[in-house]
């Protein structure tokens, strides 16, 4: 879970004699007193969450949701993941989020490598009118686009939901590709091109394997934006049946109001997919999210 | 002279001429754009100034949507509160964030797992960072039992279910998630900073705060601009943690425009009215989008 490199050695401090030892020592202890003050605060709700989905629910209503557990029951899993709809959801999320992620980044990577490596005509205007489009508030889209697949006939199927998101997303996908794509030098490609290389190859076997750890941040990232979603979803779908996680969850808490270790349960359940993919991809995604930052 | 001439002529056509393989790269991609952002969004204007229950064909009726928010309580509600919002959660977050940032700037020993600590929330969705703090804040939650075992007794009470507390308490997990995504994209502006500007202050006799004040600010000053646009689209368009613990409720007193116009368009089926609560958000945005794109227009020469 942590994100350290190995400290390098604090030689140069050591070296000034300035502080006396007592008072650096103090002020170790302060620092870890309040970084770790700060971080129990922080891991507190999610220690609760887990707590209460695994106290019984005559704990809960007699002991009251604040209080100590009294009891370990593992049902709520069972009542969250079966009757609640849970393992039902998970895999609509999964159906939406794996074409989602996947086509997003081949379409926001050929659009990238064509404006990064191409003296396409307008590319810079084409690159910032894309990054524009995900820029806009989606509120503005909520309306025309609830209409616009009822009219295709997919309004309330999944295949509405993916294609949004792709959509949707594909403006800040390319925006990224084609920032790390024309770091790559030309060489390469120019080598590619002697030895008889059409673009399309350039593009599969050189330029995409050489942009694995982009691929790898935004491809992280856009799993944890789509399956979170909630404002498409309950914008394109309707019917119980085909809503991912993130809408079921909002069900669950109707379904079952004062059921809070099912509620708990559910949320720990609707964590699991993401949790998953930031321990795996901890290093990619952190630095896609500072992408950001850094550019 | 010919001869020279040659190979930049034959460069110059080898770059006009784009393989049509090529153009189909670009063009897939902004065609899907286009219809699905784009396209929708010019329609989004249009029926901004129509009256429309999604059914019937809709009735153009020029601005009095937006002179229909000039006398609209709830939109006044949803206006103030979108600026609240703003303010709180993005000066909030962006102090917060930054002061975590220097916080945990140094590497030393146990700093990776107080970064973590910290992080962790953004991984969560908002839906189930509502719900995790909507049991906190229950009657007989852990919140209102702190309080108790503080001798507060008297603070007590249903957090969310009072118009005068329900933003703030809605508030705090929304900072709760946002403060360690601010923190990441601060680090990686502090790491950037080339240390010898600080060893050269300290030489010249700087104190922590001057250091501050002198280096380290000036040189966020593009990470600034990032976490600013970032912050206030984010606002806008906050929408999830809201929905999900008040609905905008009790009596609106935690609507925001986005939560406004959801209810209006998919609950009342307002969608000419909702629409131009949407360009409403849109024209708040459009200033932040500019100079974003204004700035990543700069750095892209």
């Amino acid at each position: 879970m942590t994100t350290t490199r190995p400290a390098p050695p604090a030689a140069p401090e050591e070296r000034v004699p300035a502080k006396p030892n007592h008072q650096r020592a103090r002020r170790t202890f302060g620092f870890h007193l309040l970084a770790g003050g700060l971080s129990v605060l922080w891991l507190l709700p999610i220690v609760l969450v887990i707590t209460t989905s695994v106290r019984s629910f005559s704990d809960i209503a007699s002991n009251g949701l604040g209080a100590l557990p009294h009891s370990f029951d593992l049902s709520s899993f069972g009542e969250a993941w079966g009757v609640g709809g849970g393992g039902h959801a998970m895999l609509n999320s999964f159906i939406v989020t794996i074409p989602t992620v996947l086509l997003s980044l081949l379409l926001a990577s050929a659009a990238a490598f064509a404006l990064s490596r191409f003296q396409i005509p307008f590319r810079r205007t084409i690159i910032l009118v894309m990054l524009s489009g995900n820029l806009l508030p989606p509120q503005i889209l909520l309306v025309p686009v609830s209409k616009l697949s009822e009219l295709l006939g997919i309004y309330d199927t999944l295949t509405a939901l993916i294609i949004v998101q792709v959509g949707f997303g594909l403006g800040f996908y390319t925006f990224v590709l084609q920032g790390f794509m024309r770091s790559i030098p030309d060489e390469i490609q120019q080598a590619a091109l002697i030895d008889g290389a059409g673009p399309i190859t350039i593009f599969w076997r050189i330029i995409l394997p050489m942009t694995r750890p982009a691929l790898a941040a935004l491809g992280a990232l856009a799993f944890t934006w789509t399956f979170n979603d909630l404002l498409w979803s309950i914008t394109v779908l309707r019917t119980e049946t085909v809503m991912p996680v993130t809408p079921a969850l909002l069900g669950l808490q109707g379904q079952y109001v004062s059921n809070w270790n099912v509620i708990a349960a559910g949320s720990v359940i609707a964590a699991v997919p993401t949790v998953a993919v930031f321990l795996r991809f901890q290093k990619h995604f952190i630095s896609g999210l500072a992408i950001g930052a850094i550019k | 002279m010919a001869v020279l001439a040659a190979p930049v002529k034959r460069r110059r056509r080898a770059v006009r001429r784009v393989p049509p393989t090529l153009l189909l790269f670009v063009l897939v991609p902004v065609a899907v754009e286009g219809f699905w952002v784009f396209w929708p969004a010019l329609q989004g204007f249009y029926l901004s100034l129509t009256n429309w229950d999604g059914v019937s064909a809709p009735t153009f009726v020029g601005l009095d949507n937006y002179a229909e928010m000039l006398s609209d309580d709830i939109f006044g509600t949803a206006a103030l509160d979108t600026v609240i919002w703003i303010v709180l959660f993005g000066g909030l977050s962006a102090a917060g964030g930054l002061g975590l940032a220097m916080l945990l700037n140094r590497e030393r020993k146990g700093v990776g797992f107080y970064r973590a600590a910290l992080f962790t929330p953004v991984v969560f969705s908002l839906v189930a960072t509502a719900l995790i703090w909507q049991a906190i804040y229950q009657p007989d939650g852990v919140f209102n039992n702190v309080l108790g075992a503080i001798g507060l007794d008297s603070w007590k009470h249903s957090w969310l279910a009072d118009p005068d507390t329900a933003l703030y308490a809605v508030l705090v997990p929304a900072l709760w998630r946002q403060l360690g995504y601010v923190m990441v994209l601060y680090l990686a502006g502090l790491k950037g900073i080339d240390p010898a500007l600080y060893e050269a202050a300290k030489l010249d006799g700087a104190t922590g705060w001057q250091q501050f004040r002198h280096v380290t600010w000036p040189q966020l000053r593009s990470v600034n601009s990032v976490v600013l646009s970032v912050i206030i689209i984010d606002s806008l368009r906050s929408f999830d943690v809201v929905w999900s613990m008040t609905k905008g409720g009790p009596y609106h007193s935690s609507e925001l425009l986005s939560t406004y116009m959801y209810s209006t368009a998919f609950q009342s089926l307002r969608l000419g009215y909702a629409s131009a609560l949407a360009v409403v958000i849109f024209v708040l945005a459009f200033g932040v989008i500019v100079t974003y794109l204004v700035r990543a227009f700069r750095e892209d020469q």
